[in-house]
């Protein structure tokens, strides 16, 4: 049985869990009560992307290098098709992914965002925070000297 | 004469095993692991990330490994690997006005939005060796303070609102890619951009500091320069929308620069622009004052024969996997080539002879 799924929600879970560090999502993985069954449609696959920055920030396009990404595509009983697109070259979890990605599409999807893709958000956010903190903390606080002649 | 030999296989084999042996060193001392270089030797892993073209810092880890720490092979290790892999497509461009960033800082303002950010740099330290990282030792946590949650505005942005600085207009056009169709001159700007931030940072660094020094002065100012990562998405046919496949770390300079005017355009300033994979402001900067350098046909500017205006000079020469493998290549056999120029210098060398002989045989009948 399939649900009604908006393309900003999937594509929310899907790019948390293509950054997801790969241990910590197979520990997450692994709290679920049961993963069902699936076949696979495209085996896990390594391979490039080209990245792309712009001139001067803002202007034409241009090729800045590659990256490794990893992808798989499967198909669960019920008939939701899952994709993985993770970052790096981990072919488990590239699987995982896709997995996770076709079960938000199923009755198990308030167990997966509990179990899954809400401790990944607060560890993202947790991350994020923390860098930011320490950054700002280098921000340089400018005082004016008094002036002699005053 | 030359006879076709063939051979060597045991000597490389032992060779090789010696290089393994060697690349090991001392075994009484502990092996490093990819995760302690790609953790502790992180600038290093940036570069041949940046150099090699392929961001993936597992990968940059092992490379450097293999190589023990010459970073032009590691650089062409990554090389060689990248070719093995199927290109999945193209991500959206960056957007670098977004990034989160550990570092941002603008030599011609002061009050920016934002603010002046130092990151974690190794600019103000005394350049004295510490003894304590000989000795182990736990780390102090950095300090913290309130995070800034908004992003952080370029700050050409700012002069952008008053019209005195040359605009850089958004396009979608598809850019060349050097990596699928060989370059050729003149070459546009895009594969200007991606030539140079995979060149070698030692030679565009030297390009760089050739402008500086007077040939073909632009007088560039660290407009700003930011650190930090940025999304990378991608549109996924299957799908038919874009998603994040990753996050990447990067380094992005922009240059302001002095400009008079010319036959074409206004007294405004000028812009020189780098990015470069992971942290890597040295080669930051230096792409940004040479691809200004590069601009001058478009600026209008004067072609003063200077070596980091001439396109052709600077792109061909700054790749450092062609460069060292076509330096390399000599030490190679040659014993044909060489061959043939021992018989041709004998020849002219028994010609030269003759004809003195001739010469002094000459002189001595006429006397």
């Amino acid at each position: 049985m399939t649900q009604e799924i908006s393309p900003e929600a999937r594509k929310a879970w899907m790019s948390l869990l293509a950054t997801a560090p790969e241990a910590r999502l197979a520990a997450l993985f692994d709290t679920l009560d049961q993963t069902p069954d699936h076949e696979t449609l495209r085996a896990p696959e390594v391979g490039g992307v080209m990245v792309r920055g712009r001139a001067g920030g803002t202007g034409a396009p241009f090729n800045l290098g590659e990256m490794t990404v990893t992808r798989c595509t499967l198909k669960l009983a019920s008939g939701a098709v899952g994709h993985g697109y993770v970052q790096g070259r981990s072919k488990g979890q590239a699987e995982r992914a896709a997995k996770l990605d076709a079960m938000m599409q199923t009755e198990a999807a308030a167990e997966v965002e509990a179990k899954v893709l809400s401790p990944l958000r607060a560890d993202r956010e947790a991350e994020r925070t923390a860098r930011a903190a320490k950054a700002a903390a280098t921000k340089v606080d400018f005082f004016t000297m008094v002036r002699g002649e005053d | 004469m030359y006879v076709a030999v063939k051979g060597g296989e045991r000597a490389i084999d032992n060779a090789h095993a010696w290089l393994a042996e060697e690349r090991r060193g001392d075994t009484s001392i502990a092996e490093m692991s990819l995760a302690q270089i790609r953790e502790q030797l992180k600038l290093a892993v940036n570069r041949v990330m940046a150099e090699g073209s392929l961001n993936d810092p597992d990968l940059a880890a092992l490379a450097i490994k293999q190589s023990r720490g010459d970073l032009i092979e590691a650089i062409f290790l990554i090389r060689a690997y990248r070719t093995t892999l199927p290109r999945f497509g193209n991500s959206r461009p960056v957007e670098t006005a977004e990034m989160a960033c550990d570092r941002r800082i603008s030599a011609t303002f002061k009050d920016v939005p934002g603010g002046q950010v130092l990151g974690p740099t190794f600019d103000y330290t005394h350049r004295l060796l510490d003894f304590k990282l000989a000795a182990e030792g736990e780390v102090a946590e950095a300090p913290k303070a309130e995070p800034r949650r908004e992003p952080t505005p370029h700050v050409t942005s700012f002069l952008r609102g008053e019209d005195i600085i040359q605009s850089e207009e958004a396009s979608e056009a598809t850019p060349k890619d050097i990596t699928r169709e060989p370059m050729s001159f003149p070459a546009d700007r895009a594969t200007r951009l991606q030539t140079l931030t995979r060149g070698d940072e030692g030679f565009v660094l030297g390009m760089a500091y050739s402008t500086q020094r007077g040939y073909a002065r632009n007088h560039a100012f660290v407009g700003e320069l930011r650190i930090g990562t940025v999304a990378v998405e991608m549109d996924i046919p299957e799908l038919g929308f874009a998603i994040e496949i990753g996050e990447v770390e990067l380094t992005e300079c922009e240059t302001v620069n002095q400009f008079k005017g010319s036959k074409t355009e206004p007294p405004q300033f000028t812009r020189g622009y780098g990015l470069v994979f992971g942290q890597s402001e040295r080669k930051a900067i230096s792409m940004a004052l040479v691809d200004r350098a590069l601009r001058w046909k478009e600026l209008g500017e004067d072609n003063l024969g200077a070596a980091a205006q001439d396109e052709e000079f600077v792109l061909s020469h700054c790749d450092n996997i062609q460069a060292t493998g076509f330096l390399e290549h000599i030490k190679l056999p040659h014993y044909v080539d060489f061959q043939s120029e021992l018989e041709l210098v004998r020849k002219l060398r028994r010609e030269a002879e003759a004809a003195r002989a001739a010469a002094a045989q000459a002189r001595e009948a006429a006397e």
